[in-house]
């Protein structure tokens, strides 16, 4: 079963999201916050992180940027899944390292092919 | 709800566009219809159907087509299969087409344009490949909605991530406060039109590839077999058809055959012939 790690502030979008993973045979945790997140990739690292933007104590692109430095770092697929919309922040996010970027809100289907799109669905 | 203005409708629907409304999709009509209820005042389909009789000219009746319509589309729908046609089939029609370097491809049943952009793309995608090469991609769909919205070609921000990766997305469309839009290079490669597939398509060259994907689904019998005698009618003899997920010319129609080893795409009948025997000269030149 491959490993996704949820990282959102907002308990709900991790239900929501938790669900379609969930469905699509991902053995899922979650985290708060990016450094939540850092926390439970030095334990264990995900196949696949669904990263939001805006979060307290550690921002998404904070988090990838260190995620990527790391050992071992560059294997999980991240996909940032964030209402940040425009295309500066969606640069930005590809330059950190992010492997694809899902505009909230999205659907199931649409999050399935982007999943697809970086082999992990 | 009265069965006869129901019916009506579904009249209406196969006429313009040979779409069968089957029982299990009637239920769909109030629905469907509801923007255009909105749009003219009206409560139901009676009052359309009043309406509809009273109507000289048939602005009212296209519209009604267009609101029953499935549009439903995306970009690099079934992705595999637009991988098939990069690796397998776009090789092979290169190589029948070195002398002239032009490529002619109709997406039949375009609806938005998202099918027709995910090719230009895929052109777009290898310039060093294309260089010199002309390709003209013909796009067509019934519903004058839908050739409207892929001429305007702004896709909201649902439309524009389904399927679409955020490489290509960045890389080949560009953010309007009404919507993405795609550059220039790929629209250029892109006609669109207003056509029924059930009409003869009338064109100085042939195509090289006809992608009619996801249409002809709600035809009847006689009206698919119509259908594919249009298509291949258009296609050079040793074009290729790709048609949607799950569909097949199998049983439909004797136009076509199945081509080798590669799901989802046919062949002109005697394209598929020729190709058979030379395969079988080839297989005795090399015992
Ligand atoms: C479900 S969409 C599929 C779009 C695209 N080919 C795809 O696979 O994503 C079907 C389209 O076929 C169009 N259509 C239906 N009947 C047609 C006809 N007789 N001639 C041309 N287009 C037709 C509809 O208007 C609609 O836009």
């Amino acid at each position: 079963m491959k490993k996704c790690l949820i990282v959102d502030d907002s308990r709900v979008i991790r239900k929501v999201s938790r669900h379609i993973l969930e469905s699509l045979a991902f053995d899922v945790s979650e985290a708060e916050n990016g450094q939540e997140a850092l926390d439970a990739c030095e334990q264990s690292m995900p196949d696949l992180i669904l990263l939001d933007w805006n979060m307290p104590v550690m921002s998404g692109i904070e988090f990838i940027t260190k995620l990527r430095a790391r050992n071992g770092g560059d294997g999980p697929k991240v996909v940032f899944c964030t209402t940040e919309n425009d295309v500066a922040h969606i640069r930005a996010a590809i330059d950190a390292g992010a492997d694809e970027y899902v505009m909230k809100p999205f659907d199931h289907e649409t999050l399935q092919i982007k999943l697809q799109l970086v082999g992990m669905a | 709800m009265t069965n006869l203005s129901e019916q009506i409708i579904a009249d209406l629907l196969l006429e313009y566009t040979g779409q069968e409304l089957t029982d299990s999709r009637r239920w769909r009509i109030g629905s469907a219809l509801s923007g255009l209820f909105r749009e003219r005042g009206l409560d139901n389909v009676e009052q359309l159907v009043v309406l509809l009789s009273e109507q000289r000219d048939n602005v009212l009746a296209k519209e009604t087509v267009d609101a029953l319509l499935n549009n439903e589309t995306y970009f690099f729908r079934d992705k595999p299969m637009f991988d098939q046609l990069e690796n397998d089939v776009l090789p092979r029609i290169a190589k029948q087409n070195e002398k002239q370097k032009r490529i002619s491809i109709w997406s039949a049943g375009c609806s938005t344009g998202q099918e027709a952009l995910t090719l230009a793309m895929m052109f777009a995608d290898q310039p060093m490949r294309w260089k010199g090469w002309t390709i003209d991609i013909l796009a067509t769909d019934v519903s004058n909605k839908a050739i409207k919205a892929a001429r305007n070609a702004r896709y909201t921000q649902f439309e524009i991530q389904r399927g679409l990766g955020v490489g290509q997305m960045l890389q080949h469309f560009e953010e309007t406060s009404q919507g993405w839009q795609p550059d220039r290079a790929i629209r250029d490669m892109i006609t669109f039109q207003q056509h029924n597939i059930l009409e003869p398509m009338v064109r100085a060259t042939r195509f090289d590839l006809v992608l009619c994907r996801n249409v002809l689904l709600y035809f009847c019998a006689d009206t698919r077999r119509r259908a594919f005698d249009r298509l291949v009618e258009a296609m050079a003899p040793d074009g290729w058809l790709m048609l949607g997920a799950g569909e097949t010319s199998v049983g439909h129609t004797d136009a076509f055959i199945p081509a080798r080893k590669l799901p989802g795409l046919y062949r002109p009948f005697e394209a598929a012939e020729a190709t058979e025997e030379q395969e079988g000269t080839n297989l005795a030149a090399a015992r």
